[in-house]
Protein backbone atom coordinates (compact mmCIF):
# COMPACT_ATOMS: atom_id res chain seq x y z
CA UNK A 1 0.00 0.00 0.00
CA UNK A 2 1.46 3.21 -1.12
CA UNK A 3 1.85 4.99 2.31
CA UNK A 4 2.38 8.99 2.69
CA UNK A 5 1.05 9.91 -0.55
CA UNK A 6 1.56 13.69 -1.91
CA UNK A 7 -1.34 15.56 -1.55
CA UNK A 8 -1.44 18.25 -4.03
CA UNK A 9 0.96 16.59 -6.39
CA UNK A 10 -0.36 14.84 -9.55
CA UNK A 11 0.41 11.12 -8.82
CA UNK A 12 1.21 9.40 -12.16
CA UNK A 13 1.47 5.80 -13.09
CA UNK A 14 1.77 3.96 -16.47
CA UNK A 15 -0.40 1.48 -17.16
CA UNK A 16 1.67 -1.53 -19.28
CA UNK A 17 0.63 -4.95 -17.39
CA UNK A 18 -1.64 -6.85 -15.33
CA UNK A 19 0.55 -5.79 -12.43
CA UNK A 20 0.44 -1.92 -13.17
CA UNK A 21 -3.76 -2.08 -12.49
CA UNK A 22 -2.81 -3.18 -9.24
CA UNK A 23 -0.60 -0.45 -8.58
CA UNK A 24 -3.39 1.88 -10.07
CA UNK A 25 -5.72 0.19 -7.69
CA UNK A 26 -3.72 0.82 -4.78
CA UNK A 27 -2.41 4.66 -5.81
CA UNK A 28 -6.23 5.47 -5.72
CA UNK A 29 -6.89 4.09 -2.63
CA UNK A 30 -4.12 5.59 -1.03
CA UNK A 31 -5.45 8.89 -2.30
CA UNK A 32 -9.21 8.32 -1.70
CA UNK A 33 -8.71 7.60 2.39
CA UNK A 34 -6.07 10.53 2.39
CA UNK A 35 -9.43 12.92 1.38
CA UNK A 36 -11.13 11.10 3.52
CA UNK A 37 -13.88 9.38 1.33
CA UNK A 38 -16.10 6.72 3.03
CA UNK A 39 -15.14 3.28 2.98
CA UNK A 40 -18.01 3.07 0.79
CA UNK A 41 -17.26 5.76 -1.66
CA UNK A 42 -13.66 4.31 -1.57
CA UNK A 43 -14.37 0.84 -2.41
CA UNK A 44 -16.66 2.42 -5.62
CA UNK A 45 -13.58 4.60 -7.22
CA UNK A 46 -10.83 1.95 -6.78
CA UNK A 47 -13.10 -0.46 -8.77
CA UNK A 48 -13.98 2.68 -11.50
CA UNK A 49 -10.25 3.03 -11.21
CA UNK A 50 -9.52 -0.78 -11.45
CA UNK A 51 -12.08 -1.02 -14.67
CA UNK A 52 -10.51 2.30 -16.47
CA UNK A 53 -7.27 0.97 -15.97
CA UNK A 54 -8.42 -2.69 -17.24
CA UNK A 55 -10.09 -1.07 -20.16
CA UNK A 56 -6.57 0.97 -21.01
CA UNK A 57 -4.52 -1.51 -20.74
CA UNK A 58 -6.81 -4.30 -23.02
CA UNK A 59 -8.58 -1.90 -25.24
CA UNK A 60 -6.29 1.39 -25.47
CA UNK A 61 -3.17 -1.06 -25.46
CA UNK A 62 -1.27 0.96 -22.12
CA UNK A 63 -1.56 4.31 -21.38
CA UNK A 64 -0.92 6.14 -18.08
CA UNK A 65 -2.70 7.39 -15.41
CA UNK A 66 -2.67 10.72 -12.95
CA UNK A 67 -4.35 10.64 -9.66
CA UNK A 68 -5.07 14.29 -8.05
CA UNK A 69 -6.93 15.40 -4.95
CA UNK A 70 -9.90 18.10 -5.72
CA UNK A 71 -10.99 20.56 -3.81
CA UNK A 72 -14.33 22.92 -4.46
CA UNK A 73 -14.28 24.95 -1.64
CA UNK A 74 -16.36 22.62 0.51
CA UNK A 75 -15.57 19.38 -0.39
CA UNK A 76 -12.88 17.31 -1.13
CA UNK A 77 -12.37 14.76 -4.23
CA UNK A 78 -9.97 12.51 -5.92
CA UNK A 79 -9.68 13.07 -10.19
CA UNK A 80 -8.42 10.14 -11.99
CA UNK A 81 -7.36 11.00 -16.02
CA UNK A 82 -6.48 7.96 -17.68
CA UNK A 83 -5.19 8.62 -21.61
CA UNK A 84 -4.31 6.19 -23.98
CA UNK A 85 -3.32 6.41 -27.97
CA UNK A 86 -5.10 3.51 -29.30
CA UNK A 87 -7.60 3.43 -31.90
CA UNK A 88 -10.48 5.07 -29.85
CA UNK A 89 -14.10 4.03 -29.55
CA UNK A 90 -16.00 4.13 -32.85
CA UNK A 91 -20.02 3.98 -30.94
CA UNK A 92 -20.10 5.37 -27.57
CA UNK A 93 -23.66 5.01 -27.06
CA UNK A 94 -23.04 0.93 -28.01
CA UNK A 95 -19.62 1.07 -25.86
CA UNK A 96 -22.13 2.79 -22.89
CA UNK A 97 -24.53 -0.09 -23.37
CA UNK A 98 -24.26 -2.63 -20.66
CA UNK A 99 -23.36 -6.14 -21.82
CA UNK A 100 -21.92 -5.10 -24.62
CA UNK A 101 -18.13 -6.00 -25.14
CA UNK A 102 -15.89 -6.31 -27.70
CA UNK A 103 -13.43 -8.19 -25.99
CA UNK A 104 -14.45 -11.02 -23.50
CA UNK A 105 -15.80 -9.33 -20.84
CA UNK A 106 -18.78 -9.49 -19.08
CA UNK A 107 -19.84 -5.70 -20.84
CA UNK A 108 -20.25 -4.09 -17.78
CA UNK A 109 -16.83 -1.96 -17.00
CA UNK A 110 -17.37 1.33 -19.20
CA UNK A 111 -20.98 1.61 -17.96
CA UNK A 112 -19.98 0.35 -14.68
CA UNK A 113 -17.69 2.63 -13.45
CA UNK A 114 -19.43 5.54 -14.80
CA UNK A 115 -22.42 4.83 -12.00
CA UNK A 116 -19.49 4.34 -9.90
CA UNK A 117 -18.13 8.08 -9.90
CA UNK A 118 -19.71 11.41 -9.65
CA UNK A 119 -18.46 12.95 -12.87
CA UNK A 120 -17.71 11.85 -15.72
CA UNK A 121 -16.10 12.88 -18.89
CA UNK A 122 -14.81 11.30 -22.44
CA UNK A 123 -13.26 11.98 -25.20
CA UNK A 124 -12.02 9.65 -27.86
CA UNK A 125 -10.87 9.55 -31.71
CA UNK A 126 -8.94 7.28 -33.79
CA UNK A 127 -6.28 9.81 -34.09
CA UNK A 128 -6.04 10.95 -30.43
CA UNK A 129 -6.95 8.23 -28.62
CA UNK A 130 -9.23 8.03 -26.17
CA UNK A 131 -8.59 10.12 -22.53
CA UNK A 132 -11.60 9.74 -19.85
CA UNK A 133 -11.45 11.37 -16.50
CA UNK A 134 -13.22 10.44 -13.53
CA UNK A 135 -14.21 12.82 -10.11
CA UNK A 136 -15.48 11.43 -7.01
CA UNK A 137 -15.78 13.80 -4.18
CA UNK A 138 -16.56 13.39 -0.66
CA UNK A 139 -19.61 13.10 0.94
CA UNK B 1 36.47 0.20 -20.72
CA UNK B 2 38.51 -2.52 -21.94
CA UNK B 3 42.23 -3.18 -21.07
CA UNK B 4 44.51 -2.88 -24.21
CA UNK B 5 46.76 -6.25 -24.85
CA UNK B 6 49.65 -3.99 -22.78
CA UNK B 7 48.11 -2.91 -19.94
CA UNK B 8 46.35 -6.66 -19.57
CA UNK B 9 49.64 -8.27 -19.57
CA UNK B 10 51.28 -5.55 -16.99
CA UNK B 11 48.13 -6.46 -14.89
CA UNK B 12 48.14 -10.08 -15.18
CA UNK B 13 51.87 -9.77 -14.35
CA UNK B 14 51.28 -7.27 -11.47
CA UNK B 15 48.64 -9.77 -9.86
CA UNK B 16 50.23 -13.12 -10.68
CA UNK B 17 53.53 -12.10 -9.73
CA UNK B 18 52.32 -11.15 -5.77
CA UNK B 19 49.29 -13.84 -5.97
CA UNK B 20 49.82 -14.34 -2.06
CA UNK B 21 50.20 -11.19 -0.82
CA UNK B 22 47.29 -9.91 -3.32
CA UNK B 23 44.69 -12.57 -1.80
CA UNK B 24 45.62 -12.06 1.56
CA UNK B 25 45.09 -8.45 1.40
CA UNK B 26 41.99 -8.24 -1.05
CA UNK B 27 40.42 -11.07 1.72
CA UNK B 28 41.43 -8.61 4.73
CA UNK B 29 39.36 -5.72 3.09
CA UNK B 30 36.29 -7.75 1.94
CA UNK B 31 36.28 -9.43 5.74
CA UNK B 32 36.15 -5.91 6.57
CA UNK B 33 33.48 -4.65 4.86
CA UNK B 34 31.39 -7.81 5.27
CA UNK B 35 31.31 -7.60 9.49
CA UNK B 36 31.90 -11.73 9.91
CA UNK B 37 28.72 -12.86 7.84
CA UNK B 38 31.09 -14.82 5.69
CA UNK B 39 34.08 -17.42 7.23
CA UNK B 40 37.67 -16.56 6.09
CA UNK B 41 37.91 -19.60 4.48
CA UNK B 42 34.83 -19.28 2.25
CA UNK B 43 36.16 -15.69 1.47
CA UNK B 44 39.96 -16.63 0.67
CA UNK B 45 38.57 -19.19 -2.14
CA UNK B 46 35.90 -16.44 -3.80
CA UNK B 47 39.15 -14.11 -3.97
CA UNK B 48 41.06 -16.49 -5.07
CA UNK B 49 38.82 -17.67 -7.96
CA UNK B 50 38.18 -14.27 -9.03
CA UNK B 51 41.90 -13.61 -8.83
CA UNK B 52 42.94 -16.34 -11.03
CA UNK B 53 39.89 -15.42 -13.61
CA UNK B 54 41.67 -11.73 -14.14
CA UNK B 55 45.18 -13.22 -14.48
CA UNK B 56 43.82 -16.08 -16.66
CA UNK B 57 42.54 -13.12 -19.04
CA UNK B 58 45.40 -10.85 -18.86
CA UNK B 59 47.58 -13.68 -19.81
CA UNK B 60 45.60 -14.29 -23.19
CA UNK B 61 45.83 -10.96 -24.66
CA UNK B 62 43.39 -8.05 -24.06
CA UNK B 63 40.84 -7.95 -21.25
CA UNK B 64 37.09 -7.01 -22.34
CA UNK B 65 34.68 -8.76 -20.28
CA UNK B 66 32.15 -8.83 -22.98
CA UNK B 67 34.52 -11.05 -25.29
CA UNK B 68 34.98 -14.73 -25.86
CA UNK B 69 38.23 -15.21 -23.44
CA UNK B 70 36.54 -13.56 -20.72
CA UNK B 71 34.01 -16.11 -19.91
CA UNK B 72 35.88 -17.68 -17.35
CA UNK B 73 35.97 -14.26 -15.22
CA UNK B 74 32.66 -13.54 -16.38
CA UNK B 75 31.91 -16.84 -14.91
CA UNK B 76 33.37 -16.35 -11.59
CA UNK B 77 31.42 -12.93 -11.24
CA UNK B 78 28.54 -14.10 -11.57
CA UNK B 79 29.11 -16.79 -9.31
CA UNK B 80 29.78 -14.44 -6.56
CA UNK B 81 27.05 -12.15 -6.59
CA UNK B 82 24.32 -14.99 -6.88
CA UNK B 83 26.24 -16.21 -3.78
CA UNK B 84 26.04 -13.11 -2.02
CA UNK B 85 22.42 -12.80 -3.59
CA UNK B 86 21.01 -15.85 -2.05
CA UNK B 87 22.76 -15.27 1.18
CA UNK B 88 20.90 -12.07 1.65
CA UNK B 89 24.03 -9.86 1.39
CA UNK B 90 23.29 -5.87 0.20
CA UNK B 91 24.13 -4.87 -3.05
CA UNK B 92 27.03 -3.01 -1.51
CA UNK B 93 28.36 -5.35 0.15
CA UNK B 94 28.53 -7.65 -2.79
CA UNK B 95 29.98 -5.10 -5.03
CA UNK B 96 32.70 -4.24 -2.67
CA UNK B 97 34.32 -7.52 -2.62
CA UNK B 98 35.24 -6.43 -6.30
CA UNK B 99 35.98 -2.87 -5.77
CA UNK B 100 38.23 -3.83 -3.36
CA UNK B 101 40.69 -4.70 -5.92
CA UNK B 102 41.15 -0.94 -6.49
CA UNK B 103 43.36 -0.34 -2.83
CA UNK B 104 45.07 -3.55 -3.33
CA UNK B 105 46.30 -2.21 -6.99
CA UNK B 106 46.90 1.07 -5.31
CA UNK B 107 49.18 -0.50 -2.99
CA UNK B 108 50.84 -2.56 -5.05
CA UNK B 109 51.66 0.49 -7.55
CA UNK B 110 52.63 2.83 -4.98
CA UNK B 111 55.30 0.72 -3.75
CA UNK B 112 57.12 -0.35 -7.38
CA UNK B 113 54.67 0.70 -10.29
CA UNK B 114 57.47 2.29 -12.00
CA UNK B 115 57.38 5.07 -14.26
CA UNK B 116 53.55 4.28 -15.76
CA UNK B 117 52.03 4.11 -12.71
CA UNK B 118 49.49 6.74 -12.78
CA UNK B 119 48.39 5.67 -16.40
CA UNK B 120 48.22 2.15 -14.89
CA UNK B 121 46.08 2.89 -11.99
CA UNK B 122 43.78 4.97 -14.22
CA UNK B 123 43.37 2.08 -16.43
CA UNK B 124 43.04 -0.60 -14.12
CA UNK B 125 40.51 1.21 -12.09
CA UNK B 126 38.53 1.30 -15.22
CA UNK B 127 38.31 -2.46 -15.30
CA UNK B 128 37.46 -2.63 -11.62
CA UNK B 129 34.62 -0.05 -12.41
CA UNK B 130 33.57 -2.11 -15.31
CA UNK B 131 34.21 -5.50 -13.09
CA UNK B 132 32.05 -3.90 -10.51
CA UNK B 133 29.05 -3.03 -12.38
CA UNK B 134 28.57 -6.37 -13.88
CA UNK B 135 28.72 -7.95 -10.54
CA UNK B 136 25.87 -5.83 -9.50
CA UNK B 137 24.01 -6.87 -12.82
CA UNK B 138 24.22 -9.85 -12.12
CA UNK B 139 23.43 -9.50 -8.24
CA UNK B 140 20.33 -7.92 -9.65
CA UNK B 141 19.28 -10.47 -11.78
CA UNK B 142 19.30 -12.80 -9.26
CA UNK B 143 17.47 -11.10 -6.81
CA UNK B 144 15.12 -10.79 -9.88
CA UNK B 145 14.27 -14.31 -10.05
CA UNK B 146 14.35 -15.10 -6.55
CA UNK B 147 11.31 -12.47 -6.37
CA UNK B 148 9.97 -14.58 -9.53
CA UNK B 149 10.22 -17.45 -7.30
CA UNK B 150 8.49 -16.37 -4.43
CA UNK B 151 5.61 -14.92 -6.49
CA UNK B 152 5.39 -18.45 -7.56
CA UNK B 153 5.37 -20.05 -4.59
CA UNK B 154 2.94 -17.38 -2.93
CA UNK B 155 0.42 -17.96 -5.45
CA UNK B 156 0.16 -21.80 -4.81
CA UNK B 157 -0.07 -20.44 -1.02
CA UNK B 158 -2.96 -18.16 -0.98
CA UNK B 159 -5.11 -20.39 -2.78
CA UNK B 160 -6.16 -23.52 -0.11
CA UNK B 161 -9.16 -25.50 -0.72
CA UNK B 162 -9.96 -26.30 3.16
CA UNK B 163 -12.92 -29.16 3.72
CA UNK B 164 -15.33 -27.33 5.99
CA UNK B 165 -17.78 -29.83 7.31
CA UNK B 166 -18.76 -33.53 5.52
CA UNK B 167 -19.57 -32.76 1.88
CA UNK B 168 -18.50 -28.69 2.32
CA UNK B 169 -15.25 -27.33 1.25
CA UNK B 170 -14.61 -23.69 0.99
CA UNK B 171 -12.20 -21.29 -0.68
CA UNK B 172 -11.00 -18.37 1.30
CA UNK B 173 -9.60 -15.92 -1.86
CA UNK B 174 -7.43 -13.09 0.06
CA UNK B 175 -6.01 -10.84 -2.67
CA UNK B 176 -6.36 -9.43 -6.17
CA UNK B 177 -7.84 -12.02 -7.97
CA UNK B 178 -5.84 -11.81 -11.45
CA UNK B 179 -6.40 -14.45 -14.16
CA UNK B 180 -3.48 -16.64 -13.28
CA UNK B 181 -4.98 -16.72 -10.16
CA UNK B 182 -8.47 -17.82 -11.10
CA UNK B 183 -7.40 -20.22 -13.18
CA UNK B 184 -5.25 -21.67 -10.15
CA UNK B 185 -7.91 -21.43 -7.76
CA UNK B 186 -10.57 -23.40 -10.23
CA UNK B 187 -8.56 -26.26 -10.84
CA UNK B 188 -7.56 -26.65 -7.29
CA UNK B 189 -11.54 -26.50 -6.29
CA UNK B 190 -12.94 -28.33 -9.44
CA UNK B 191 -10.12 -31.14 -8.18
CA UNK B 192 -10.60 -31.32 -4.33
CA UNK B 193 -14.89 -31.15 -5.52
CA UNK B 194 -13.85 -34.71 -7.27
CA UNK B 195 -11.23 -36.09 -4.53
CA UNK B 196 -13.72 -35.52 -1.68
CA UNK B 197 -17.00 -36.21 -3.30
CA UNK B 198 -18.49 -32.90 -1.58
CA UNK B 199 -21.63 -31.63 -3.17
CA UNK B 200 -21.35 -27.88 -2.03
CA UNK B 201 -18.36 -25.46 -2.09
CA UNK B 202 -18.21 -22.09 -0.47
CA UNK B 203 -16.30 -19.27 -1.96
CA UNK B 204 -15.44 -16.63 0.39
CA UNK B 205 -14.61 -13.01 -1.17
CA UNK B 206 -14.13 -11.33 2.67
CA UNK B 207 -10.39 -10.82 1.80
CA UNK B 208 -10.77 -9.90 -2.03
CA UNK B 209 -10.24 -6.16 -1.50
CA UNK B 210 -12.01 -4.94 -4.72
CA UNK B 211 -14.58 -6.92 -6.73
CA UNK B 212 -14.84 -5.60 -10.50
CA UNK B 213 -15.87 -6.65 -13.33
CA UNK B 214 -13.16 -9.07 -14.38
CA UNK B 215 -13.05 -10.89 -10.49
CA UNK B 216 -16.54 -11.22 -10.56
CA UNK B 217 -16.43 -13.10 -14.31
CA UNK B 218 -13.79 -15.35 -12.95
CA UNK B 219 -15.96 -16.39 -9.67
CA UNK B 220 -18.74 -16.94 -12.37
CA UNK B 221 -16.99 -18.78 -14.31
CA UNK B 222 -15.55 -21.09 -11.34
CA UNK B 223 -19.06 -21.63 -9.88
CA UNK B 224 -20.59 -22.31 -13.42
CA UNK B 225 -18.00 -25.39 -13.91
CA UNK B 226 -18.59 -26.17 -10.39
CA UNK B 227 -22.22 -26.70 -11.56
CA UNK B 228 -21.50 -28.63 -14.29
CA UNK B 229 -19.51 -31.16 -11.97
CA UNK B 230 -22.74 -31.10 -10.27
CA UNK B 231 -22.06 -29.27 -6.93
CA UNK B 232 -23.54 -26.45 -5.55
CA UNK B 233 -21.52 -23.17 -5.22
CA UNK B 234 -22.33 -20.37 -2.18
CA UNK B 235 -20.15 -17.12 -2.30
CA UNK B 236 -19.82 -15.82 0.99
CA UNK B 237 -17.61 -12.33 2.47
CA UNK B 238 -20.01 -9.80 0.88
CA UNK B 239 -19.41 -6.98 3.12
CA UNK B 240 -21.58 -3.57 2.60
CA UNK B 241 -19.03 -1.39 0.38
CA UNK B 242 -18.54 -4.52 -1.83
CA UNK B 243 -22.78 -5.22 -2.15
CA UNK B 244 -23.07 -1.85 -3.30
CA UNK B 245 -20.17 -1.29 -5.63
CA UNK B 246 -21.14 -4.76 -7.23
CA UNK B 247 -25.25 -3.28 -7.72
CA UNK B 248 -23.72 -0.23 -9.03
CA UNK B 249 -21.74 -2.20 -11.57
CA UNK B 250 -24.48 -4.03 -12.37
CA UNK B 251 -23.31 -7.59 -12.40
CA UNK B 252 -25.65 -10.17 -11.69
CA UNK B 253 -25.06 -13.00 -9.82
CA UNK B 254 -28.24 -14.92 -10.91
CA UNK B 255 -29.45 -17.88 -8.79
CA UNK B 256 -26.24 -18.23 -6.95
CA UNK B 257 -26.74 -17.78 -3.25
CA UNK B 258 -24.52 -14.87 -1.86
CA UNK B 259 -24.04 -14.51 2.09
CA UNK B 260 -22.51 -11.56 4.10
CA UNK B 261 -20.16 -14.51 6.09
CA UNK B 262 -18.80 -17.52 5.77
CA UNK B 263 -21.10 -18.69 9.21
CA UNK B 264 -24.15 -17.29 6.91
CA UNK B 265 -23.10 -19.74 4.45
CA UNK B 266 -21.81 -22.63 6.62
CA UNK B 267 -25.28 -22.44 8.12
CA UNK B 268 -27.15 -22.10 4.81
CA UNK B 269 -25.21 -25.72 3.33
CA UNK B 270 -26.33 -27.09 6.74
CA UNK B 271 -29.84 -26.55 6.42
CA UNK B 272 -29.84 -27.80 2.53
CA UNK B 273 -28.37 -31.24 3.86
CA UNK B 274 -30.68 -31.25 6.67
CA UNK B 275 -27.67 -31.42 9.65
CA UNK B 276 -29.55 -29.95 12.27
CA UNK B 277 -27.82 -27.43 14.70
CA UNK B 278 -29.31 -26.45 17.95
CA UNK B 279 -27.82 -24.48 20.43
CA UNK B 280 -27.49 -26.51 24.04
CA UNK B 281 -29.56 -25.02 26.44
CA UNK B 282 -27.41 -23.49 29.84
CA UNK B 283 -28.11 -26.10 32.72
CA UNK B 284 -30.33 -24.67 35.19
CA UNK B 285 -28.77 -24.88 38.81
CA UNK B 286 -32.21 -26.39 41.15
Amino acid sequence: MTAGVDLGHPQAQAIQSDEDVVRVRQLVRAVAVAVKLSLVDQTKVVTAASELARNTLVYGGGGSVEVTTVDNGRRMGVRIVFADSGPGIADLDLAFTDGYTTGGGLGLGLSGARRLVDEFEIETSAEAGTRITVTKWSR
Amino acid sequence: MALNAEESGRLAALLGGHAEQVTARWTEIVTGSLRGRLSQAELRRQVQDLHRAIVASGEQGAIDLSAENSAELRAALSELSRGRARQGFSATETTISVFALKDVLAELLQDGGGANALHDYIAFSKLVDELGLFTFESFVRTRESLIADQAEQLLELSTPVVKLWEGVVAVPLVGTLDSARAQVVMERLLQTLVDTGSPYAIIDITGVPAVDTQVAQHILKTVVAARLMGADCIISGIRPQIAQTIVALGIEFGDIATKASLADALRHVLRLTGVETARRQPRRDI
